[in-house]
């Protein structure tokens, strides 16, 4: 009996998903150790990991549900652009950082409505319109800042306006986290155990059965992008006025394609997003921790390790790529027969 | 991927309506913040085409973008969204300032290992992503737009720490040798748009011509069928990959070899930033094809060259202009867009 446990036990280990977690987790153990080991607080550490997540886990959950559902929108990094800039427009508007993090939030909802309807309606090449939100954004941007407030390039609002973080005796969580990991545990809920989760990921798998079953392929599409969308434009919103303080032209600094290395090793199923945001959401607070750290300027050129977060990432996917289960139909128009 | 290289019978049709669209936005965007869009417009196009000499200058903007939509649409001619074109073009263009400043070479030599250099750099920095997609299937978007961010910072690395010259914030100016002609005085037009031009008639005739060419194209249009007729899928995907540095940098090179008054990289890469990006709205405009890349490039470069007309006459800054490519890419992703247009009038 106990025999048979203990083997069931190892069996899991074998199994590649599950080694590869421990061996992210003993990673993660042994590198705060080391930290801690050299007198450097690991708990800033994490708590700085937690705020880069964030953004990250917002609009990769988004995106999870928008794939589920059988868009695919390569535009994240985009919306997180504009709807940031749209969101401090809207704090300073109603004078109320809270108050922009919804208006980001309705942005990115508008901008995955438009998006859904194009790849909808309009059969759209999904990959191409996504990469016309981040064009449009690489400009939008820069115009919408010159155009509003005059600056060019970086824009610092009112301290007032700034979101913060809410201070407890472990450290300080800002709420947009709790947000974003409940989004991931909601949205995972969601997907698996409602009526319109089914049908959610079935228009993502057999659209077919969801036209037969008498409904609409279409409407679930529109409102999973924009659902998915509008989390990834509170992201954006956070960027400003929950972390940064401030506007510059290229806020989003590669995080939207991060996002979508995120549901990329998820296989589009949101609670592992989350896990693999926070992985990468660390290496960035790594980076931005370990430029700060005084000498190392000396040794190492800054830009190696503002490379750092782009490279892990790029390693992470490499190393955990495998044939995951994505929706069989995502990014395919669904045509009637 | 089908439905994204089928033909369209009128291959003029759908790119005007997308332009005409993202005019429209664009003079929306103007409007809401308080200006004057017909002015806006005016200053935009006479910038870029109201002169001969304005056109020249044009031309020298077209000269990296038809390069860099050479990438981006070769890639989608195997069926992959190879978006790394900027990348490649921060590294080609650092490895033709190298070659171009620092190296001693006889007339004539100099000018061809400077720039075949730079094309050497653009294929060793596709070349990541290429291998990652073979090897592990990861895709190209996430590699090579990570390539990106690595090649930017390694890019002003290379020019801070190695390639800087006398000025500290630029690398060491192309010597006289390495230089492409100046074509028109006054301008910024240099034999390098022959150089340009002429690499996309050479990848035209690969594509069309010639046996490896058609399995390209046959792979990205229908792997299945390709891997039936024992076409190499992987190695069409690598040709493509290849082709693809190539051809960014060569664009890279042209920024630094052919691109007066500078001759060099700018420290901050201010002078080869966002030419890769420009050239997937360039590519899709030309539907995809190296020849029609040659004039779609002429038309974003005139309104490159023309929105900085437009920022000094009526203040709009010229940012708009690349958010107007945005919308025109996404029209350009809906197929037909003529088609669904007249349908809605006449229902």
């Amino acid at each position: 009996m106990n025999a048979q446990l203990l083997e069931k036990f190892f069996a899991q280990f074998r199994n590649k998903k599950v080694m590869g977690f421990f061996g992210a987790l003993v990673a993660f153990i042994i590198i705060l150790y080391l930290i801690a080991w050299a007198d450097m607080k690991p708990s800033l550490l994490v708590e700085t990991g937690l705020i880069a997540m964030t953004p990250l886990a917002l609009a990769a959950v988004g995106e999870c549900i928008n794939e589920k559902a059988g868009t695919i929108n390569i535009g994240l990094e985009g919306i997180l652009g504009i709807t940031c800039v749209i969101g401090v427009w809207g704090a300073e508007l109603f004078g109320s950082g809270v108050m922009g993090l919804l208006v980001g939030f309705i942005a990115g909802a508008f901008i995955g409505f438009i998006f859904a309807i194009i790849s909808v309606y309009g059969r759209a090449d999904q990959m191409v319109a996504g990469m016309g939100i981040n064009l449009l954004a690489l400009g939008l941007v820069a115009y919408l800042l010159m155009s509003i407030w005059g600056f060019p390039g970086i824009y610092v609002f009112s301290n007032k306006l700034v979101v913060s973080p809410i201070h407890t005796p472990w450290g300080s969580l800002h709420p947009v986290t709790i947000i974003a990991i409940a989004a991931a545990i909601l949205a995972q809920i969601f997907l698996y155990k409602t009526l319109f989760g089914l049908r959610i990921r079935a228009a993502g798998e057999k659209p077919e059965a969801v036209d037969v079953a008498g409904v609409s392929v279409a409407r679930i599409r529109i409102i999973a992008s924009t659902f998915g969308a509008a989390l990834c434009g509170l992201g954006g919103a956070f960027l400003a006025l929950g972390w940064f303080g401030a506007i510059v032209k290229e806020i989003s600094a590669g995080r939207g394609f991060i996002a979508l290395a995120c549901v990329v090793f998820a296989g589009a199923e949101p609670l592992v997003a989350l896990g693999a945001a926070f992985i990468f959401g660390f290496t960035d607070g790594l980076a931005s921790w370990i430029a700060i750290t005084p000498g190392v300027k000396n040794v190492i050129p800054v830009y190696f390790i503002n490379m750092i977060p782009y490279i892990a990432t790029i390693v992470i996917v490499t190393v955990a790529i495998g044939r995951r289960g994505f929706p069989r139909a995502a990014g395919k128009p669904y045509l009637r027969e | 991927m089908l439905r994204r290289l089928s033909t369209i019978s009128r291959p003029l049709v759908d790119p005007g309506i997308a332009v005409i669209l993202g005019l429209a936005i664009g003079a929306l965007l103007m409007l809401i913040f308080g200006y004057d869009p017909i002015a806006g417009y005016y200053w935009l196009f006479r910038g870029g085409f109201g002169s001969i000499k304005d056109i020249v200058e044009t031309l020298a903007f077209a000269t990296p973008l038809m390069l860099t939509a050479v990438t981006f649409a070769v890639g989608m001619k195997a069926g992959l969204f190879n978006i790394g074109a900027e990348g490649q073009v921060y590294i080609g263009a650092a490895g033709a300032a190298a070659i171009g400043g620092w190296v001693t070479l006889p007339v004539g030599i100099h000018i061809a290992a400077a720039t075949a250099f730079g094309m050497f750099f653009g294929v060793l920095w596709a070349l990541p992503a290429a291998i990652l997609k073979l090897w592990r299937g990861v895709h190209e978007v996430i590699s090579t737009i990570m390539l990106n961010y690595v090649a930017r910072y390694l890019a002003i690395y290379l020019v801070v720490y190695w390639l800087a010259g006398p000025r500290a914030e630029v690398s060491n100016p192309a010597m006289g040798s390495a230089r492409y002609p100046l074509l028109v005085g006054g301008t910024s037009l240099t034999a390098a748009i022959f150089v340009a031009v002429a690499f996309c008639i050479v990848v035209y005739a690969f594509l069309w011509r010639t046996r490896a060419g058609y399995e390209l194209r046959l792979s990205g249009t229908n792997p299945e069928a390709a891997n039936y007729a024992g076409v190499s899928v992987r190695r069409a995907m690598l040709i493509s990959f290849i082709v693809g540095g190539l051809a960014a940098g060569l664009a890279g090179a042209t920024q630094v070899l052919g691109r007066p008054p500078t001759w060099a990289l700018f420290a901050d890469l201010g002078n080869v930033i966002e030419l890769g990006f420009y050239g997937i709205a360039v590519a899709l405009m030309g539907r995809n094809h190296p020849i029609g890349g040659i004039f779609a490039a002429i038309f974003f470069g005139g309104l490159l060259h023309g929105g900085r007309y437009m920022e000094y006459q009526v203040g709009i800054a010229s940012e708009l202009v690349t958010g107007i490519q945005g919308i025109i890419v996404i029209c350009l992703a809906v197929p037909g867009l003529w088609a669904i247009i007249r349908r809605r009038r006449f229902k």
